[in-house]
């Protein structure tokens, strides 16, 4: 029996240090995962500076605790709110705007709830309950849960009933749910055009600047975690508001749409 | 049954082509679930065997412990090793999280109680036939359980496949402590997991007939190189 | 009878709180086969297997006396359905010798010369399960000369067995009683018993009946008991 051959291989392959070099690891979230431009960037930045960035795609809440645990260098997330609560805890150093995508609504090709015809986001979102069709929530405390739970807020609504399904899933799972049942849901603009299994779904309302959704890029505070490589999370910050970084941001499109507008500000 | 077939044909194309991604994520994944089995099986087959033969109070309490944590959910293990090993917990200044290393470890919390509890089974029951003779040529403890750990080995065989494959099918406890990162600790199973949620169903099927094939071809080769069939009754 | 090799006083064994054997007490002396003689179920089996030391005395004791230690030390078991080992059958003769340290080289060699004393011819790399209950009964036997025992006990050793086998397996206990090795076994086969015992000691639900040189035995049995039995009656 060749056990000891394997035995040998395994420690040898566990134990095996991968170069340290220039490497950091930064959270980001589904949605930025999703939409592809992370496949785009992350050669050009080792490429241009030498880091090899390694990410680890999660929800928005799980990405931001990576980062006030101090297991990543720097967070890449898109919720206002939940970064300066994050930063007001001593977690970072600071925020960096980037860029900022949208938000839309899919639904069924039919639209039964009407939705296509609101003038606001607010006024679809009134529209779906009132029709109480099928709606698919993330439910999982993300950047784009926490935008939903503001925009009905701002419909003075509070949504709950059989028709209102919070399923506590990423984007991409929640968009093949949401296509399973045929219902409303409310999905970055860049996760929808990658997806794959769109079945009967249709976009059925966008544009309305309340759902536009930033990007904000934030170190790890190294006065917490003495560890973490910071300067490299300031040396990519610099690339990522480079010039460079705009051409690429802006240039990058999906079925010949821009998903991505760059706005960050030189410092 | 469309993408049944699709998965089918890509999972063809992907192996026949040997795709430098899928190459990178088998080999990983080999490394970590075979790693952890042999690990698991150096711990639990002994641990099993030992279990068999000795007679202790609090025996039944411990045997049925250990049969009970074949069902550790590997989500709840995975939370578990991310706490110990984050850099804000008692091993983070290690530095194993989100590193094949740590994979290894959650998994081989999960196999390890598999593998021990099929070979205290087995064990048991070989000692049942070998007591007397044991006792007999005053064989000394030691010798007891190699013994039985040998002329058993065919079951214990068995017992380290199947934490093998409760391993490469695994994906809640690696995706948390290992991060699922690109070219560093993607496995088939949470690659698999990642192009589901992309709504990628082909590729995503195509993976799972690679994993599959893989885990029948690791069990193959290894009844071939140990000759079972082949005339022999045990 | 020369006294006192192997002393038993007042030997009991429980088992679930009943006494199944004893209280016996009885002598056996440093040569030659004794062989334990009585219906089923008169503890022949429990009495061997306490006097090597696979139960448990509950009750009383057993000495070995003077030269009675070498007794003790070397001795051998062949159990009445013979205890099979999944291994080859030279890896099985040659088993208790590499208990003992000895190489596998040379465990082997001299467990080929063992299964050739005990005329076991089959081809030795074979599975031990794939052997006739002869070929099996003649493996376990040679396994348990391989050590040389002083004492060997055998437990109805021809008991499954076919007359070839059990002729073959008696002239090895008549050659090996020659040689010097002291034998204690059970039987259910009265010829057999007339065969080979030197003397015999007879139990009858658990106690002793009747213990006697085999000449005086079968010629006359003192005992009722022995009597009935010899004749071919159920003893109850």
């Amino acid at each position: 029996m060749k056990f000891k051959t394997i035995l040998a291989a395994a420690f040898s392959a566990v134990v095996a240090v991968a170069a340290q070099a220039e490497e950091m690891k930064i959270s980001v979230t589904t949605s930025f995962a999703n939409s592809g431009l992370a496949e785009v960037l992350l050669p050009e930045i080792e490429k241009d500076t030498g880091i090899t960035v390694q990410l680890l795609v999660v929800g928005t809440g799980q990405a931001l605790k990576l980062g006030a645990q101090g297991d990543v260098d720097a967070v890449l997330v898109h919720s206002r709110p939940a970064e300066e609560a994050w930063l007001a805890a001593g977690n970072g150093t600071h925020r960096r705007e980037i860029m900022y995508n949208d938000f839309i609504f899919v639904g069924p090709s039919d639209d039964p709830a009407g939705a296509a015809e609101a003038e606001q986001a607010t006024d679809a979102l009134k529209a779906i309950e009132a029709a109480e069709a099928p709606f698919v929530s993330r439910g999982d405390d993300s950047g784009t849960h926490k935008m939903e739970k503001r925009l009905w807020t701002a419909a003075g609504i509070t949504p709950e009933g059989d028709w209102y399904r919070a399923v506590g899933q990423g984007m991409g799972a929640a968009l093949n749910t949401a296509s399973g049942m045929n219902a409303y849901i409310m999905s970055d603009r860049a996760s929808w055009l990658k997806f794959a299994n769109k079945g009967d779904l249709k976009l059925v309302f966008e544009g309305d600047p309340i759902l536009f959704n930033q990007y904000a890029y934030m170190p790890v505070n190294p006065e917490k975690h003495p560890h973490v490589k910071n300067d490299l999370a300031q040396k990519l910050e610099a690339w990522l508001v480079s010039d460079r970084a705009r051409e690429l941001i802006n240039g990058y499109t999906l079925n010949g749409e821009t998903l991505f507008t760059f706005n960050a500000k030189a410092e | 049954m469309n993408d049944i077939l699709q998965g089918l044909a890509r999972a063809a194309k992907l192996v026949v082509t040997l795709d430098a991604d899928l190459v990178e994520i088998t080999v990983l994944s080999l490394q970590v679930s075979l790693g952890a089995a042999v690990i698991a099986s150096a711990i639990g087959l002994p641990l099993g065997a030992w279990l068999a033969i000795n007679r202790f109070p609090a025996r039944r309490t411990v045997i049925a412990l250990l049969n009970a944590l074949m069902g550790l959910p590997p989500v709840v293990v995975g939370l578990i090793v991310y706490v110990l090993f984050s850099r804000s917990g008692p091993l983070g200044v290690l530095g194993l999280l989100f590193t094949p290393a740590v994979m290894v470890i959650a998994q081989v919390i999960i196999i390890t109680p598999i593998v021990a509890s099929i070979s205290h089974q087995a064990i048991r029951e070989l000692w049942a036939d070998y007591h007397d003779l044991l006792i007999s040529l005053k064989a000394n403890r030691r010798q007891r359980i190699g013994t039985l750990l040998w002329d058993g080995r065919r079951a214990l065989m068995t017992a380290s496949l199947a934490g093998f494959g409760r391993g490469i099918g695994e994906v809640g406890a690696i995706m948390i402590v290992g991060g699922n990162i690109d070219h560093a600790t993607r496995v088939l199973t949470t690659a698999i997991a990642l192009e589901t949620g992309k709504g990628q169903f082909d590729m995503a099927l195509a993976l799972g007939f690679v994993l599959i094939g893989l885990a029948i071809a690791v069990n193959l080769a290894l009844h071939f190189l140990s000759r079972t069939e082949r005339g022999s009754r045990w | 009878m020369v006294s006192g090799m192997i002393v038993l006083e007042g030997v009991e064994l429980r088992r679930g709180g009943r006494v199944i054997v004893g209280p016996i007490s009885l002598s056996l002396g440093g040569a030659g086969i004794t062989m334990m003689m009585g219906p089923n179920g008169a503890g022949k089996t429990t009495l061997l297997r306490a006097l090597h030391g696979l139960e448990r005395v509950s009750a009383g004791q057993i000495r070995w006396a003077g030269n009675g230690q070498a007794l003790r030390e070397r001795q051998a078991f062949v159990f009445q359905t013979p205890i099979l080992m999944r291994r080859s059958v030279l890896d099985s003769i040659a088993y208790p010798l590499r208990l003992q340290g000895v190489t596998r080289g040379e465990a082997r060699d001299r467990a080929e010369a063992c299964a050739g004393q005990v005329g076991l011819r089959v081809n030795l790399k074979k599975d031990a399960g794939d052997l006739s209950g002869g070929e099996k009964q003649k493996l376990a036997l040679a396994r348990a000369l391989i050590l040389e025992p002083v004492l060997l006990f055998l437990d109805e050793p021809c008991a499954n067995l076919d007359g070839r086998s059990t002729r073959e397996i008696e002239e090895i206990l008549t050659r090996i009683r020659a040689g010097g090795t002291r034998i204690v076994m059970s039987t259910h086969d009265i010829g057999q018993a007339r065969r080979l015992a030197d003397d015999v000691v007879f139990l009858h639900d658990g106690k002793l009946v009747e213990q006697a040189p085999s000449g005086a035995f079968f010629d006359a049995p003192q005992s009722k008991q022995a009597h009935a039995y010899l004749q071919g009656d159920i003893v109850i």
